[in-house]
């Protein structure tokens, strides 16, 4: 038990340390264009990975991560206008985006409403903000000093130093504090889903009657990994708004909240890393396809769900981590050691 | 009558569970004392199954009362029952697939403890069980009896003081069956027991007091050696199989 | 007076609607237990089929009422034959599956047509007027024609063979096929049957708000909370989940505004859900088709 613990947490801070490598190497080497692009992939990876959390192994089928992703900017932005400073502004984001994630968690999950209902449930409160926020464009709909703006949106005012209030951090710098966050919070769900908690979810998601006949109240634990992962998907959206200078309604629509859906399905679930280098590849697949009218991005990401849903159910990273333990099984000697090993690592 | 005669640990007063006009189980009047063992017979759809959910909170009974060690636990949900102290075992194996049978247990260990003296209860239990070939292997590429075994392997690693069990038996080889009753025979030297069961043959190795459903309340309840003598209880039950 | 048959007929017309482009996605839910994520992106496909109809000179009428759901029923049948058949069984699979299916009608959509509207069709029909308040004929067309297409459903399900063996299997789908009925054709027609509803609303309600690769959004949020929050009969519970919410949709549109109205609808579907997981159906008129 102890050992695999340690197991999953080595890969964990492995990738946790690639990541800072990149982070302090990728500036000196891109040019400024490239590493603003990359703050908002980076912003979209947070995104995955909290997904790749709720559903991943709390097995939580949410359709609608992506609004509390564009709520986490909205409030962002609106307190940052109202505050004139992004410090607390950072923490309305997660915090409201949290609340409102448990209010309607409460709902669901202590009214026991199953699976594919959830997913349908979150999609339509993701496109219900869509059409509601698409509306706002008028003078009257403003809080505080932040006019809604409609489907223009609002222009998010930058990330500044916690102490000053008037020195905003310059785009590089933006890119540090995205790789930063990202790379904390991939080492925090990394602790987590390792903690008794998320041993739990993992539990839960295997078999919830079990994990209530043990005696765990399942609808706690779920409403708990829902609102942590709504949490961490603010933050995503709070980087995302920094990275692009604006935040619109568009950022609820259906090909967002699909995308997002595609990022786990193809990085596979049940792991972190997965989901995230999805997400990486999958943003420069986009913007390569965006250059070029011949293909368009909604056929191609629907081809490429439709594969991963029929082929690859499981997702990339599970599929190679399965095909290099079957190739290193041939070497007899270690299979024993890696067999054993292999379970283990199993989340 | 009852041997161990103690507190009462389960008690229910006129139960009701009615689907529709169907009335599975009807004013059922039950009592077990502590570290007694019951067994719980009759032939299919006799209610006991059903009077069995209803004690573990998966279903809401229609109509009166469930105590446990004095307490109303009426509609509880099962994880209120289960946070008594109360171990469960299902009809269908109710494992978690996804992992092995080592976290399966620790699991259910780490409800009550902390993790050291989880991960301890963990190895002894599967030692006692003697999972230890199995203990690395992803459950849902087991047997069906090595299932079985791992959820009883759940229920003992909690250290109940109660334990409800729907079809231990069911599935299991001729040998595992016989494993299963000494086992059994050890939870109770610290535990009460309902065991809901089919197999004439397992309950004959365990059983002491034996309780015996039909048409959704109880017919009799006696050993089963007087159970097996009574005419009645032949007609419904025991001539319906032969 | 004229203004309460005016409000009245209002209501009426959002609930019709709501009905309208619910019901192709509960015939699917309700029958096979299947989520179908394309229902909005078969509305559009209807849509599309009146445009370019028209555009080639068809008659309105008859590029509405036969053509739409004739070419989006067989894009149906395809759909269940090539992608849904493989994942009968897999609710969540089956989704996803729809949801890539959904992103792949409107990129082909888009690259064939292009992203932006395409030459709208006016709605046919002129304005009928209730004293000093007026209202478009073709509303009251729509309330009409969805009352039709309701009792036609009705009559497919109570009197057919077809609808005795659809229910047979939507009850049991294991003893339906021991008993020697092809499932699996039933399926198939059930499917197209859905997509061919999908693709008539689809098509009426083209005039009324032109057609765009991206419409089946709008649609599919309020198709889904009506069909959810209705329960898996088809006929009642799309019925019941369209006046609840499309009645408390219109009230709050008049009282306070149609974004309060779009507000209401949600938290109402919410609320309702909370207390009854399996939708109105589930706990009241539980025989109902």
């Amino acid at each position: 038990m102890n050992s695999s613990l340690l197991r999953q947490m080595r890969s964990t801070f492995f990738f946790a340390l690639l990541g800072v490598v990149f982070m302090f190497a990728a500036p000196q080497v891109l040019q400024l264009f490239t590493i603003i692009n990359l703050t908002t992939a980076i912003a979209l990876a947070v995104l995955a990975l909290s997904l790749a959390l709720i559903w991943g192994y709390g097995g939580i089928l949410c359709f609608g991560q992506v609004a509390f992703f564009g709520l986490g900017a909205y409030v962002y932005t609106i307190s940052a206008i109202n505050f004139g400073g992004s410090t607390w502004a950072v923490l309305m984001a997660v915090l409201v985006t949290s609340a409102f994630a448990a209010a309607l968690g409460y709902f669901i999950f202590y009214g026991r409403v199953s699976d594919v209902y959830l997913g349908v449930i979150t999609l339509t409160v993701t496109l219900i903000f869509f059409s509601l926020i698409r509306r706002t464009s008028g003078p009257e709909y403003k809080i505080g000093n932040a006019l809604l703006g409609g489907f223009n949106g609002v222009s998010s005012p930058p990330i500044n130093l916690p102490w000053d209030s008037g020195s905003f951090l310059f785009p590089e710098h933006v890119f540090y504090v995205a790789m930063a966050v990202l790379i904390l919070c991939y080492v925090f769900v990394g602790w987590l889903v390792n903690t008794k908690f998320g041993r739990v979810c993992v539990a839960i998601r295997e078999n919830e009657l079990r994990a209530e006949l043990l005696g765990y109240d399942t609808r706690l634990y779920k409403l708990g990994i829902f609102t942590i992962g709504a949490g961490i998907a603010a933050l995503g959206g709070v980087l995302f708004c920094n990275g692009v200078g604006r935040i619109t309604p568009d950022v609820f629509s259906l090909y967002n909240a699909a995308l997002t859906i595609i990022w786990v399905i193809v990085g596979g679930r049940g792991t972190l890393i997965g989901p995230i280098g999805a997400t990486f590849a999958l943003f420069y697949l986009t913007s390569a396809l965006g250059g070029q009218s011949l293909l368009n991005n909604n056929l191609v990401l629907g081809i490429i769900l439709i594969i991963f849903v029929l082929l690859v159910p499981k997702g990339v990273a599970p599929t190679v981590v399965d095909w290099i333990a079957s190739r290193r099984k041939k070497t007899p000697r270690r299979a024993r050691r890696r067999r054993g090993a292999r379970a283990e690592g199993m989340e | 009558m009852t041997r161990q005669r103690g507190d009462v640990v389960v008690e229910t007063r006129g139960l009701c569970m009615h689907f529709g006009g169907v009335r599975a189980v009807d004013e059922v009047d039950f009592t077990l004392f502590d570290r007694e063992l019951r067994c719980l017979i009759g032939p299919n759809g006799a209610g006991k199954s059903t009077f069995f959910k209803c004690l573990t909170g998966q279903l809401t009974p229609t109509a009166g009362d469930v105590m446990i060690r004095g307490q109303a636990m009426t509609g509880a949900e099962p994880f209120e029952i289960a946070s008594l102290g109360v171990g469960i075992k299902t009809q269908v194996p109710n494992v978690f697939d996804g992992l092995s049978a080592e976290e399966n247990i620790w699991i259910s260990a780490r409800r009550w403890h902390d993790d050291r003296r989880a991960r301890t209860l963990t190895a002894e239990t599967i030692e006692r069980l003697r999972l230890g070939d199995i203990r690395r292997t992803q459950l849902g590429r087991l047997a069906h009896g090595q299932r079985q075994w791992v959820e009883l392997g759940m229920v003992v690693a909690a250290e109940p003081w109660l334990v409800l069990l729907d079809e231990p038996a069911a599935g299991m080889t001729h040998e595992e069956t016989y494993r299963t009753a000494e086992l059994i025979e050890e939870i109770n030297k610290t535990a009460a027991l309902i065991v809901v069961e089919h197999d004439m043959q397992f309950i004959r190795m365990i059983s002491r007091q034996v309780t015996l459903f039909h048409e959704g309340g109880i017919l009799m309840e006696d050993t089963m050696d007087a159970i097996s003598a009574d005419k009645r209880a032949r007609e419904v039950y025991l001539g319906h199989r032969a | 007076m004229d203004l309460v048959a005016a409000i009245g007929f209002q209501l009426a017309y959002v609930i019709a609607n709501l009905a309208l482009i619910s019901l192709g996605l509960a015939i699917i839910f309700g029958m096979m237990r299947v989520i179908n994520l394309a229902h909005g992106e078969f509305l559009m496909l209807g849509g599309y089929t009146v445009v370019v109809a028209t555009n080639a000179g068809v008659n309105v009428w008859v590029a509405m009422l036969i053509l739409a759901p004739l070419v989006v029923g067989i894009i149906g049948v395809i759909v269940e034959r090539v992608l849904i058949r493989w994942l009968y069984g897999r609710m969540v699979d089956t989704l996803l599956a729809t949801w890539g299916l959904s992103l792949l009608l409107v990129g082909l959509v888009t690259s064939i047509f292009g992203a932006s509207t395409a030459t709208t069709v006016s709605p046919p029909l002129g304005v009928i007027r209730f004293g000093n308040y007026s209202a478009s004929g073709y509303e009251l067309f729509l309330i009409l024609i969805t009352i039709a297409l309701f009792f036609l459903v009705w009559l497919t399900l109570r009197f057919t063979k077809l609808g005795l063996l659809a229910r047979g299997t939507m009850q049991n789908a294991e003893m339906a096929s021991s008993l020697g009925v092809s499932t699996n054709r039933i399926y198939m027609i059930t499917f197209g049957l859905g997509a061919a509803v999908s693709g008539l609303a689809g098509g009426l309600l083209a005039p009324m708000t032109g057609v765009l690769p991206t419409i089946g959004a709008t649609y599919i949020a309020k198709a889904f909370i009506t069909v959810i929050s209705g329960g898996s009969a088809i006929l009642a519970g799309t019925t019941a989940g369209s006046i609840l919410l499309g009645g408390l949709n219109g009230i709050f549109s008049f009282v306070v505004g149609s974004t309060f109205g779009e507000i209401a609808l949600l938290l109402a579907a919410i609320v309702l859900l909370r207390l009854m997981p399996r939708g109105i159906t589930g706990r009241f008129f539980r025989k109902s088709l």
